[in-house]
């Protein structure tokens, strides 16, 4: 009756693996390819290196930011960055304590995804200070005026939590990846490689005792970073929702932004496993299994933003406040009702096929159905933004946000932020976990003997 | 002794052949022994009676320290700097819970991530296994027990013949 619920072919060798994952990085395969990714990567890096020296040089003014309007692509962006990171940590950490071992051939790359994306959003609130150079005044430092940090306000509890957040997620990555470094640099046979993979490998050696304390302390690792997503996010709802603005004063914000941001990232996530898989040809290890897995796992959390949009609702209605209920209307009805309608239709209607298992394990439908999601998100994030704040209470301070040039050029540019370092990693780290899908392997193979 | 040894290592196809050889080499009186794994294969560190590692009370020390260097800064910045904000609580223990619980999982991770390398010895980029002619497989397929010279009942000819006798695939003799 019971059929076996094997995620990878047994009939690949452990050896085969590890030559296969290692040899990514070490003879890379698909050099023309990689060439052109990061062209286009290092173009968008410029154009946010010129954003950057213009915003430092004329200021915040050159965005389309105002007054009402002060928090809109800068905060915007640095949401929707921040989201997708979350995703890693949740498959890496999450599943790993609830023992899905198919995450293990997903892990590695949604951690480095994850790296890569705090860093796009720990970028925009520091840009978005006018003045970056005095970032410093976030820490508590003694300083000659006297004062401190204002550790009540949600705004500096933002710097600890993305800090701490980039931190963490840094030692959970490198402690998951010093055993395939030493896989790697048992491999190489360049000298450069060599002492690459020799240093990073701190002298791994696989010994048992290591295994134990490393296994404790990976283990450990990831039970502390699941509830740190939760508060990361929670947090930077908290932004809003402790403020007074209609729109955003609302106890339903943190468990919205937390499944929104599972959300986006679950869909970025697909987009990499599905590029890559293509790209290198490892559909042996990231399987149509895999693939219909994350299918399921972006509808679940898709449908639990859609609640979220529901409860939204349900609470300015409830509430009977009549600024609560305008900015509803404003966001029905109002200028940016495009962005309201545009994350509906793109987050939750091309969703909907996922229902179908054909279409979860087609890789092309996936790509697509997540990169309408990860559109349908960052029109979210524009809207709870801009809708909000561009009406408040009195009608002498309404108006109008339109994104500028450099709004766009920066927002683009922070893709090239992303894509650069990614691409650079996927040379130089084995981008899917070598020694826990050999654990895994094994395990399937010693099931298949015995049961 | 001409020359200093550091240990016998044979060499196994499979986890469950190392763990039987383990489970041999156990019974036969070997004390001071050692497995490399290309990943942690369990139950192993029961048959090697390995005491349980202590990193999660490492983690614990990170929690709590922490924890109350949040505290402790939030309280004294606001002692030294009192800012009344409309008249809310200088002292609010809700407002303090979200640095306070960043800085104890910061604390916390990063304490068990140098303490499991400080326990392990790492980084050691030079250590006498390296050596053995076939331990690059170590990290590939292979699975490796080690018996250390300084076991009281090794003999260099004598546990190299017991390793074999284990269904060992190699076995080879390491300097130290």
């Amino acid at each position: 009756m019971n059929e076996p619920s094997d995620i990878l072919p047994t009939r690949q060798s452990m050896g085969g693996i590890a030559d296969q994952l290692t040899g990514i990085p070490l003879h890379f395969p698909a050099d023309r390819r990689w060439v052109i990714a990061m062209a286009v990567a290092s173009a968008l890096l410029l154009l946010l290196m010129v954003s950057v020296v213009e915003l430092f040089t004329r200021g915040v003014g050159i965005w389309g930011i105002n007054i009402p309007v002060n928090w809109a692509f800068a905060i915007h962006n640095y949401v929707w960055w921040l989201g997708i990171g979350h995703a890693g940590t949740l498959i890496s950490a999450l599943l790993l304590l609830t023992g899905s071992e198919w995450r293990n051939s997903l892990n590695r790359f949604a951690e480095t995804m994850t790296l890569f994306a705090v860093v796009c959003a720990g970028i925009y609130p520091i840009l978005h200070l006018g003045r970056p150079w005095y970032v410093y005044w976030m820490f508590p430092y003694p300083a000659t005026m006297g004062v401190w940090p204002q550790f009540r306000s949600p705004l500096e509890w933002d710097i600890w939590a993305v800090l701490t957040y980039l931190t963490v997620s840094l030692a959970f990555w490198y402690t998951g990846l010093i055993p395939d470094l030493a896989a790697a640099r048992d491999r190489a046979t360049r000298r450069g490689w060599q002492i690459f993979f020799g240093i990073t490998a701190l002298g791994w050696r696989g010994s048992a005792r290591h295994w134990q304390r490393w296994q404790q302390a990976y283990r450990l690792t990831a039970g502390l970073a699941v509830p740190l997503v939760v508060s990361v996010h929670s947090e930077v709802s908290l932004l809003f929702a402790a403020g007074q603005i209609p729109g955003w004063h609302s106890t339903i914000f943190p468990p919205y932004f937390v499944l929104g941001a599972a959300f986006s990232g679950f869909a970025v996530v697909s987009i990499i496993a599905v590029s890559l898989r293509s790209w290198f040809g490892l559909g042996n290890l990231v399987t149509d299994d895999h693939l219909d897995l994350l299918g399921k796992v972006l509808l679940a959390t898709g449908l639990m933003t859609g609640y979220g949009y529901v409860f939204e609702v349900f609470d300015a209605v409830y509430s009977g406040e009549a600024h609560e209920i305008q900015t509803l209307a404003d966001r029905f009805a109002g200028a940016y009702a495009w962005t309201y309608w545009g994350a509906v239709i793109f987050n939750f209607i091309p969703l909907q096929a996922l229902w179908w298992r054909v279409v979860r394990r087609s890789g092309w439908m996936l790509l697509l159905i997540s990169a309408s999601v990860v559109v349908g998100m960052w029109l979210e994030r524009y809207m709870i933004l801009v809708t909000s704040l561009y009406r408040d209470f009195l009608v002498s301070s309404w108006s109008h946000f339109t994104p500028s040039f450099w709004d766009w050029s920066t927002y683009f540019g922070t893709i090239g932020l992303f894509l650069v370092p990614f691409l650079i990693a996927i040379r130089l780290v084995p981008m899917i976990s070598i020694f826990e899908t050999k654990e895994l392997l094994h395990e399937e193979k010693e099931e298949q003997q015995h049961g | 002794m001409a020359e200093e040894l550091y240990g016998a290592l044979a060499e196994f196809r499979s986890p469950e052949d190392l763990l039987a050889a383990t489970r041999k080499a156990r019974e036969a009186g070997y004390r001071d022994l050692d497995a490399f794994t290309p990943f942690p294969v369990e139950g192993l560190d029961h048959i090697l009676r390995f005491p349980r590692p202590t990193i999660s009370f490492v983690g614990l020390g990170g929690a709590i320290t922490g924890a109350s260097t949040a505290l402790a800064m939030q309280f004294f910045t606001n002692y030294d700097y009192p800012l009344n904000v409309g008249g809310r609580p200088i002292y609010p223990i809700s407002a303090f819970a979200v640095v306070t619980f960043e800085l104890t999982i910061l604390f916390s991770a990063l304490a068990m991530l140098i303490g499991m390398l400080w326990q392990n010895g790492l980084p050691r980029l030079s250590y006498p296994v390296f050596d053995a002619g076939r331990f690059h497989r170590a990290s590939k397929d292979r699975f490796f027990l080690c018996v250390r010279a300084h076991d009281a009942k090794f003999e260099a000819g004598e546990t190299l013949a017991f390793l074999s006798g284990t269904g060992a695939l190699s076995v080879e003799l390491v300097p130290g």
